[in-house]
C-alpha cells in the first residue's frame, strides 16, 4: 500500500544537519506551553496539534479563544491565516500525482502540508521518481508531524520552567529556520524574486490591512515575480 | 465533561476544519494542473512569496512573546543567522541554535 523504502527515506529527513526537528520542536514547545496557559489540558493540546498541525492557525485559535470570540469568528480567523496552504498545496501536489497511486493518499497526506515539510519536499522531490514521490512525502509528513506532537507534550509539561527570555528565544528559532530555508531555495530568478518581493511587500501591506497583508503582499509579489521571470 | 472542556473540543474541531479546507481544495485543484503548465509556475511563485511575506511579518510585526523584544535586535539576530547559514555550507543547526541563545541574551542585557 505504502512503499516502506520511500516512506522511511522521507521519514529520515528529520535527521541530519538540515533537519527541521529543532525549529519545529522549538515552536511547538512554545505552542504546548501556550495551550496550557490558556486552560487546555494535555489531551486537548495533543488533539489540537494532531488535527491542525499548522502553527499560525494554532496561534490564532489560542488568541481568539482567550478573548472569547464566537465560533464563526474563530473559523474565519483561522481560515484566513491558513489560506496560504492553498497555493502551497497547488504548487506541491501536481509534482506528486501519479496515476498508479490511489487518491486517498493525496487527500489524507495533504494534512501534512505546513511550511517545514513543504520546503523539504520542494528541495528533494527531484531525487525520487514520480511514482514513489507520494510515499516519500507521507514519510516526510509523518516525521515532521510526530515531532510537532511530541514537542507539544514537552512544552505543555515544561511550561512552568520556561521563563520569558527562554520563550522569546524559542520564538525566534522558527522564523530564522524558515528564512535560512528560503535563502537556500533561491535557485532561479523567478523564485528569488518571489521570495525577496514577498518579504518586502508582505510587511508593506501590513500598514494597509494587518489581517490581509500576507495574502495581498504574497499574491502581488508572486504575480510580479512570475511575469518578470516569464518575459525577461 | 464540563461545559468548558466540551467547548475546547469544539474550538479544536473548528480550527482543524478551517485549516484542512485550504489543503483539501488545493488537492482538488491539483488534479487538473500539470506541473509543466503556466498556472503551476504562477502558483509556485505565489506560494514562495506568501511564505516570505509570512516570515517577514513574523519578524517585523510579531505576535505573542516575540513582540517583547526590540525590532532592531530581531533583525540583527536574523541577519547574523543567515550569514552563519551561508558560511557553514547551509547547515541549519548552528544558525537556529545560535539565534535562540543570541536573542535571549540580547533581550535580557540590552
Amino acid at each position: 500500500m505504502i512503499n516502506s523504502k520511500y516512506f522511511f527515506k522521507g521519514f529520515k529527513s528529520i535527521k541530519g544537519l538540515d533537519s527541521p526537528a529543532l525549529a519545529l520542536g522549538a515552536s511547538f514547545i512554545a505552542i504546548g506551553a501556550l495551550l496550557k496557559n490558556i486552560g487546555f489540558n494535555l489531551e486537548q493540546s495533543i488533539f489540537s496539534t494532531f488535527l491542525t498541525y499548522a502553527l499560525p492557525g494554532s496561534l490564532v485559535m489560542a488568541e481568539s479563544f482567550l478573548i472569547g470570540a464566537s465560533l464563526i469568528n474563530i473559523f474565519l480567523a483561522v481560515w484566513l491565516v491558513n489560506t496560504r496552504l492553498y497555493p502551497m498545496t497547488v504548487s506541491l501536489m501536481p509534482l506528486l500525482l501519479h496515476k498508479s497511486q490511489p487518491r486517498w493518499k493525496y487527500y489524507l497526506s495533504c494534512h501534512f502540508i505546513a511550511v517545514s515539510a513543504w520546503l523539504i519536499m520542494k528541495g528533494k522531490y527531484q531525487s525520487v521518481e514520480k511514482k514513489h514521490r507520494i510515499d516519500f512525502w507521507i514519510g516526510i509528513g509523518t516525521g515532521t508531524w510526530s515531532i510537532a506532537i511530541v514537542s507539544t507534550v514537552i512544552g505543555f509539561l515544561a511550561s512552568d520552567y520556561l521563563n520569558k527570555d527562554m520563550m522569546i528565544g524559542l520564538a525566534i528559532v522558527n522564523p530564522v529556520y524558515f528564512t535560512c530555508m528560503m535563502v537556500g531555495a533561491m535557485k532561479s530568478l523567478q523564485i528569488s524574486l518571489s521570495i525577496i518581493l514577498g518579504a518586502i511587500l508582505g510587511p508593506a501591506f501590513f500598514f494597509i490591512s494587518p489581517e490581509w497583508s500576507v495574502l495581498y503582499g504574497g499574491a502581488s509579489a508572486g504575480t510580479i515575480a512570475y511575469f518578470i521571470g516569464e518575459f525577461k | 465533561m464540563s461545559e468548558m472542556s466540551s467547548n475546547i473540543i469544539v474550538v479544536i474541531l473548528i480550527t482543524s476544519f478551517a485549516t484542512y479546507l485550504s489543503r483539501f481544495l488545493g488537492v482538488v485543484s491539483s488534479e487538473k494542473i500539470k506541473e509543466t503548465s503556466k498556472i503551476f509556475k504562477w502558483f509556485n511563485c505565489i506560494a514562495y512569496s506568501v511564505l516570505a511575506a509570512l516570515i517577514a511579518r513574523m519578524v517585523i510585526f510579531p505576535a505573542g512573546e516575540l513582540a517583547e523584544s526590540g525590532i532592531v535586535i530581531r533583525l540583527f539576530v536574523v541577519a547574523v543567522s543567515v550569514v552563519m547559514f551561508l558560511f557553514t555550507k547551509k547547515n541549519l543547526v548552528y544558525p537556529t541554535v545560535l539565534s535562540a541563545i543570541l536573542l535571549s541574551l540580547l533581550n535580557s542585557y540590552l
